[in-house]
């Protein structure tokens, strides 16, 4: 193993025969990783796991060589955002930053308090030391419990979820914020979402989980044109599957194997798979049409917004396919 | 980490026995000494026991008609009627519940008493001979739990009302149902919870009165001035048959109550906005409800006015006159003076601060262990911490008196009666349910994240404790300790069974003083009684 954060064969036992793991990864130093799955995946249990809240019932974790697998979060040193951020309430915002700078003996209160506006400033939220945190917005509170989870440079950041709490259109531009001080502070960062999306923006590297097991770890082109398993091919993007005859239409060589083709990679063709064009979803570059084949099976072709209408007998051929 | 949860059990186990020593074990030795067979023949056969056991069961099922009589119309006045004065009137009429109930028994004697202010009013305008009246039995103790108790149905109702969603009354009408049929088909069985729980609560606290029959009573006994008074005459297994009948009666009420709760659901369902108060527009109706609800406040708030008045009326210096003729601070200035006075306040202040103090803690542990660690037994753990609820404090004080005065180690019996430590103890007893329910309904809201938080921001158990987990639990936790403190304060029940003279409390100095006819200093004592009280409950109550 050669990453700066490596868990090896962790595992987490709950009752009623659910298993988390056995999972293993290896996180390059100043790495953002997703983890990335369904709900009930494992995705929070793995990111409470690295944090300490969860003990491992097998495997063990590392950060920079130390086995870190039994320390209690107190004095793991690794910072965390939460999902619904638990800023202190009864603490005002400076206050909630430097809360993880106290009780360490060295450094006097004029250091505690550079740091603190400092770890404020590098938020964009210079000067909002007495604020209280009801005071302020979801992106604001959601940038102080970035802060604080910052401030006392910690050995790696864990993230929870930390979008989720904001309005879509918010979203997305903090998903660029929050990506470029993670990369300026340079800390190895692990983040969980149910969003693709968010995966693809945020990390450098995706790990997709489902039913508590890792299926597949890659950077997102990886992910999205060299699917493991059916299962990746599906979560990730938008995906055709076809089988039998459809596939073999599509040129599936085999001729019994599983082919997986994105809508982008379909298109209408004089000759192909044959099928009607049943809806038109316009979205403004462009549209999907839904397809029903011969055999009632039913795809997504994107095209053109005018490639075809609905009720029309169309044929489709693929442009890419990913063979399973 | 398998260390860690061992502690956890271990915690959990040690909470669970002393709880169990305390609330428990004490029940179960005088149930096991009450089957005494001649007790228990002397128990059937005497019919003032009957009587008492019987008066006891009437005059708390009246109490709960007079309370809901007078309490649930006027919740729906204040909550559904705008008029001057509506909001402040309507938090100073919920204050008796809050106050002893020994400071609105004597303040009530000094209003409406055969020598209070009232008697002597029509003695003097009608030239009678005598008093008009005797305030005494069983209708005097009903008046003052009336007035005392109605606050239950009161606040239960007003706060059932406050959870209505008004689209639903509005559903109501839209489907043709007139005011009354609104009235009957949705709000009132909409609001059978609040009711049943406030029903419970008068229920219970009337059952457990000792205050009222006991300074009003006269000859008419209940249960809790009988089993004392057996106590005094020194038989001590009779009053033990006696105790156990009176916990069977509280715990057959409770069953039968719990049954005609009905659903949460009911509840749960109502998420919408509660109906607004009504202005109320003609001018003569909005005239006479202000009137009422300013009568009300003032025929509530009177009798401690009146205790007031008394404490300035020095020793000797009121005889006939209508009005007291000397105003002046001479009972305040003995009280504080005399070392002999003094001692009584001194004594109550402590033992309540470090009852609740203790109660405080153990109902912090079983927060802790019930909802953070979820330990598998944590409903016996919830359970202990709310039976002293369910039981007359008289239950407990006879029970407590038997169990330690008697040196058995083996047993975890020691002799605790005559020292300084059954009084707290006792008190430590009631605060439990006060404190564990206060402190658990905060420790539910509490986000476990925030301690999660504290952690990974690198502090320990103890930091993350005193910074984050007990400024976040604060509300609740000062109303469950404020609420220990002021009944521990102003307690008689567990009192005048167990004191002796170097630890005596206020309540059992106020009594002595009736006796000797001091009703200066006795009120003098309810008035810094009362003052204390608000003053806690204030701070307690403060977000």
């Amino acid at each position: 193993m050669t990453g700066f954060l490596e868990t090896q064969a962790i595992e987490k036992r709950w009752g009623h025969g659910v298993t988390v793991g056995p999972i293993t990864l290896d996180i390059a130093s100043g790495e953002i990783l997703a983890l990335l799955g369904p709900s009930g995946s494992g995705k929070t249990t793995m990111l409470r796991l690295l944090a300490g809240f969860e003990t491992a019932d097998g495997g063990r974790i590392a950060v920079a060589g130390e086995d870190v697998t039994t320390v209690p979060p107190a004095r793991r040193r690794f910072g965390m955002v939460f999902q619904h951020y638990a800023l202190f309430p009864h603490l005002d915002v400076g206050e909630n930053v430097g809360f993880g700078l106290q009780g360490r003996g060295k450094g006097d209160e004029g250091r505690a308090k550079q740091q603190i506006s400092e770890a404020l400033a590098l938020v964009d939220l210079a000067g909002f030391e007495r604020r209280k945190v009801h005071e302020l917005s979801g992106g604001q509170q959601q940038r102080v419990a970035l802060a604080r989870a910052l401030a006392p440079e910690p050995r790696v950041l864990l993230l929870d979820e930390p979008l989720s709490n904001l309005d879509p259109a918010l979203r997305e531009r903090t998903r660029r914020e929050l990506r470029d001080v993670i990369k300026r502070v340079g800390i190895t960062s692990v983040f969980v979402t149910h969003e693709q999306d968010e995966a693809f923006d945020l990390g450098d590297r995706i790990a997709v989980l489902n039913n508590g097991r890792l299926e597949q770890t890659g950077a997102p082109d990886d992910l999205y044109e060299h699917p493991a398993n059916l299962f990746v091919a599906t979560f990730v993007g938008r995906a055709n599957v076809f089988r039998g005859a459809a596939a073999r239409a599509l040129g599936s060589a085999a001729g019994n194997g599983v082919l997986v083709v994105r809508p982008e990679r379909l298109r209408f063709a004089d000759a192909g798979l044959p099928g009607i064009v049943r809806e038109r979803r316009y979205t403004g570059v462009a549209a999907f049409f839904l397809v029903e084949g011969d055999d009632h099976q039913r795809f997504e072709v994107l095209a053109e917004p005018d490639a075809a209408q609905v009720g029309q007998r169309v044929y489709v051929e693929a442009t890419r396919v990913i063979a399973l | 980490m398998i260390g860690r949860l061992r502690n956890t059990d271990l915690a959990a186990v040690a909470l669970t026995l002393l709880l169990a020593w305390l609330v428990v074990y004490p029940i179960l030795v005088v149930g096991a000494d009450a089957a005494d067979g001649t007790a228990v023949r002397a128990f059937v056969t005497r019919p003032g026991e009957w009587a008492a056991l019987w008066a006891s069961v009437w005059i708390s099922l009246v109490s709960v008609i007079l309370a809901a009589a007078i309490g649930i119309p006027l919740a729906f006045l204040f909550e559904w009627f705008d008029f001057p004065g509506r909001k402040t009137l309507g938090a100073l009429i919920a204050l008796p519940v809050v106050l002893p109930p020994l400071v609105g028994v004597i303040a009530f004697l000094f209003l409406y008493g055969e020598s209070g202010f009232i008697a002597r009013a029509i003695q003097a305008a009608l030239h009678l001979q005598n008093a008009p009246w005797r305030l005494q039995g069983a209708v005097a103790i009903l008046l003052v739990h009336a007035y005392s108790m109605y606050v239950y149905f009161y606040l239960f109702t007003r706060a059932g009302l406050a959870k209505l969603d008004v689209s639903m009354l509005e559903a109501a009408q839209a489907l043709g149902a007139d005011r009354r049929a609104t009235l009957w088909r949705v709000i009132v069985p909409l609001l059978r919870p609040s009711l049943v729980g406030a029903a419970m609560l008068t229920f219970m606290t009337a059952l457990g009165s000792f205050s009222a029959p006991y300074i009003f009573g006269g000859g008419f006994r209940v249960m809790t001035t009988q089993i004392v008074a057996t106590k005094l005459n020194g038989d001590l297994p009779l009053a033990m048959v006696e105790t156990v009948a009176l916990a069977l009666v509280a715990v057959l009420g409770l069953v039968i109550l719990r049954r005609t709760e009905g659903d949460d659901i009911l509840v749960a369902l109502g998420k919408g906005i509660a109906p607004r108060p009504r202005p109320i527009r003609r001018a003569s109706v909005r005239r006479l409800t202000t009137a009422l609800g300013w009568g009300f406040a003032v025929l509530l708030l009177l009798p401690h006015l009146t205790l007031l008045l008394v404490s300035l009326v020095p020793y000797g210096a009121w005889t006939t006159e209508i009005l007291p003729p000397v105003l002046n601070f001479e009972n305040y200035r003995r009280l504080f003076s005399e070392a002999e006075r003094l001692r009584p306040m001194v004594n109550s202040l402590w033992m309540a601060a470090v009852s609740t103090a203790i109660a405080v803690a153990l109902a912090l542990g079983a927060g802790w262990l019930v909802v953070r660690r979820r330990v598998a037994w944590r409903r016996v753990i919830e359970g202990l911490l709310a039976l002293p609820w369910a039981l007359p404090g008289t239950v407990f004080a006879i029970a407590l008196a038997i169990t330690f005065s008697v040196h058995a180690p083996l047993q975890l019996r020691f002799v605790l009666v005559g020292t300084a430590v059954i009084l707290p103890l006792a008190y430590l007893v009631r605060a439990l349910p006060l404190t564990g329910r206060g402190i658990l309904a905060s420790y539910r809201q509490l986000d476990p994240s925030l301690e999660e938080a504290a952690a990974s921001l690198g502090a320990g158990r103890w930091r993350t404790l005193a910074r984050v987990t007990l400024p976040q639990l604060r509300p609740g936790l000062a109303a469950g300790a404020s609420l220990a403190f002021v009944a521990a304060l102003g307690d008689i029940v567990a009192s005048i069974v167990l004191y002796t003279y170097e630890t005596r409390p206020v309540s059992i100095e106020i009594l002595s003083s009736l006796r000797l006819s001091e009703t200066g200093v006795a009120a003098a004592f309810g008035v810094v009684l009362m003052l204390v009280s608000a003053i806690v409950l204030g701070v307690g109550a403060r977000r």
